[in-house]
């Protein structure tokens, strides 16, 4: 697919698809997407439940690998990627909330503080100021001593977004991360994105199956039913694609609805 | 002779040097095989030290008939296995359960196959199938205490990696956290440590010993750090009650080993319980988070 490959690369891209397939025994989950994020955007990926974003999301990370075309993170082909720092994830769920994983809402938020191998790190002492920083952040400071196996799941999703935040990172990558978290909260965590992605200059590539918050939140938008079906600014986002995307008619009054509530 | 302790006139535990080795060899043993099971249990590969027990006694039947050192041949097709179980399962050729299933099997028929070749069991292969405390020698013990130095080493350079790669894999790959090194490593220590555990509490209950003071420990601690100590503690503890009983109640050393964690499990899991009635299902934890 190499001589597909476009050699003129936009200086600002954080993250590239090129071209790229994806496939889960022969079944193919991603079928030629191209897709890029400028650095400063807002992006957010949207689609129907196994339509792919999560995978779209784990070919960014390096977690799978592309069967056909290429994925690029930073200029890189994330297998080869080495400065995660820069990187903010924050999953869907995670293993260890699973098993009765012995760690404090605090201890996984300084996780994010990871910067390469470190003998003495298990010595270090708790209660680092970017920790408690980015726990406030969140609004989860007072649950900094409780295990992370006893907390709600939303709860344990803001302690993810707490530690992807304490990286300081220059790409945010979530997905779904709305998942268990009441409206009022979503109304806070929308608000923190925007923060992040105006104020600290924060890309941000959003996973969302929730077509109200992506209108009113993102500034482009993907979506993504196996292969792109839209890719361009929000705004220029119309039902009849949106009816492609999940095959039937998508009642936009509901985007609406949410703009006026803005 | 036979597998288990002797001692007709019970004189003091000390007395013989045999029991002194034992108990020096099973407090080690007791402290280093939960350290790595921690680990195990956490990221759900506990049933990772069943299938290298077995493969282990598929290196000591192979050592018996070749007349090559039993504890160094399992030592060689641990590591072997545990390489290839690793790499089976990060590349992802094989369900992990499907490829521990598959090396335990294999294993178990290879012995099986080694052991008619030698026209049957004998006293050495009942020695390491049960352990036998009688013949823990010096050298074992000095074995185990280099074993438990790279290990308590590991665990202790490691700590943040394997704290990160037990708590979701990807997250720490996303992290930039080695985890196919550390999955690695982990792998080959606990292939060594059952090898070098199986005189002392024997290649059939080895596992109880990575596993059981483990899922003891999790029941209390709320931080890693103190989960990782309490199993040493726990492990420490049913090594030497365990032997202590066996020696003055005349039973197999390995058995009441593994019966004292189980029963010190129960215990712990009985007084949750009862805290939790008391509390009306909210309790706190006092060991300090960390």
């Amino acid at each position: 697919m190499s001589n597909e490959t476009n050699q003129v690369k936009p200086p600002n891209s954080v993250l590239e698809f090129d071209h790229a397939w994806f496939a889960y025994d022969g079944e193919p989950v991603i079928e030629d997407v191209t897709f890029a994020l400028e650095k400063g955007q807002f992006a957010a990926i949207l689609g129907p439940n196994g339509g792919g974003k999560t995978t779209m999301l784990r070919l960014a990370l390096g977690l799978a690998k592309p069967s056909r075309g290429s994925v690029s993170l930073f200029g890189e082909p994330p297998a080869k990627f080495r400065a995660w720092g820069r990187v903010g994830y924050v999953p869907q769920a995670t293993e260890g909330v699973q098993t009765r994983f012995p760690a404090t809402a605090e201890e996984i938020v300084a996780q994010g503080l990871y910067r390469g191998f470190d003998p003495l790190a298990v010595w270090r002492s708790s209660g680092h100021p970017s920790v408690m920083q980015a726990m406030e952040t969140v609004d989860i400071a007072d649950l900094r001593g409780r295990r992370i196996t006893s907390l709600s799941v939303g709860q344990q999703q803001r302690v993810l977004i707490a530690r992807a935040l304490v990286r300081d990172p220059e790409l945010l990558m979530l997905d779904e991360p709305l998942a268990g978290i009441d409206a009022a909260g979503q109304e806070q965590f929308h608000t923190l994105l925007r923060r992040l992605n105006s104020e600290m200059h924060m890309t941000i590539l959003l996973v969302s199956h929730d077509i109200g918050a992506v209108m009113r939140e993102a500034t482009s938008v993907a979506c993504i039913n196996k292969s792109i079906v839209f890719h361009g600014p929000t705004h220029t986002l119309t039902q009849p694609e949106l009816a492609e995307l999940y095959g039937f008619p998508v009642d936009v009054l509901v985007h609406d609805a949410l703009h006026e509530h803005r | 002779m036979r597998y288990t302790s002797t001692a007709k006139y019970m004189p003091s535990i000390f007395e013989y040097e045999f029991m002194v080795r034992a108990i020096i060899g099973g407090a080690m043993v007791g402290a280093l095989a939960p350290v790595l099971g921690m680990f195990l249990v956490l990221r759900r590969f506990a049933l990772i030290a069943d299938t290298l027990s077995h493969v282990a006694f598929m290196g000591v039947a192979i050592g018996l008939i070749t007349k090559i050192s039993p504890p160094l041949v399992a030592l060689g097709t641990t590591s072997i296995a545990a390489i290839a179980i690793d790499q089976l399962r990060a590349r992802r050729m094989m369900p992990s359960d499907a490829a521990l299933a598959v090396f335990l099997y294999a294993a178990l028929a290879i012995a099986v196959v080694v052991i008619s070749l030698a026209g049957g069991f004998n006293v050495d292969m009942f020695s390491y199938l049960f352990g036998s405390v009688l013949t823990i020698n010096t050298t074992d013990l000095w074995l185990v205490a280099g074993l438990m130095v790279v290990v308590i080493g590991f665990v202790g350079m490691f700590f943040s990696e394997l704290a990160q790669s037990s708590f979701d894999g990807d997250l720490a790959r996303t992290s930039g956290v080695p985890v196919g090194l550390v999955n690695l490593i982990l792998a080959v220590l606990t292939g060594a440590t059952i090898t070098l555990s199986m005189r002392i509490v024997g290649v059939l209950l080895v596992g109880a010993l990575i596993v059981i003071p483990v899922i003891a420990s999790l029941r209390l601690a709320t931080g890693l750090r103190t989960a990782v100590i309490l199993a040493m503690a726990f492990g420490i503890f049913s090594s030497l009650t365990g032997l202590t009983i066996a020696y003055y109640a005349n039973v197999a050393a390995g058995g009441a080993v593994v019966l004292t964690a189980v029963g010190l499990l129960v215990l712990v899991e009985i007084g949750m319980a009862l805290r939790e009635q008391f509390k009306h299902g909210k309790w706190h934890n006092t060991d300090t988070p960390t």
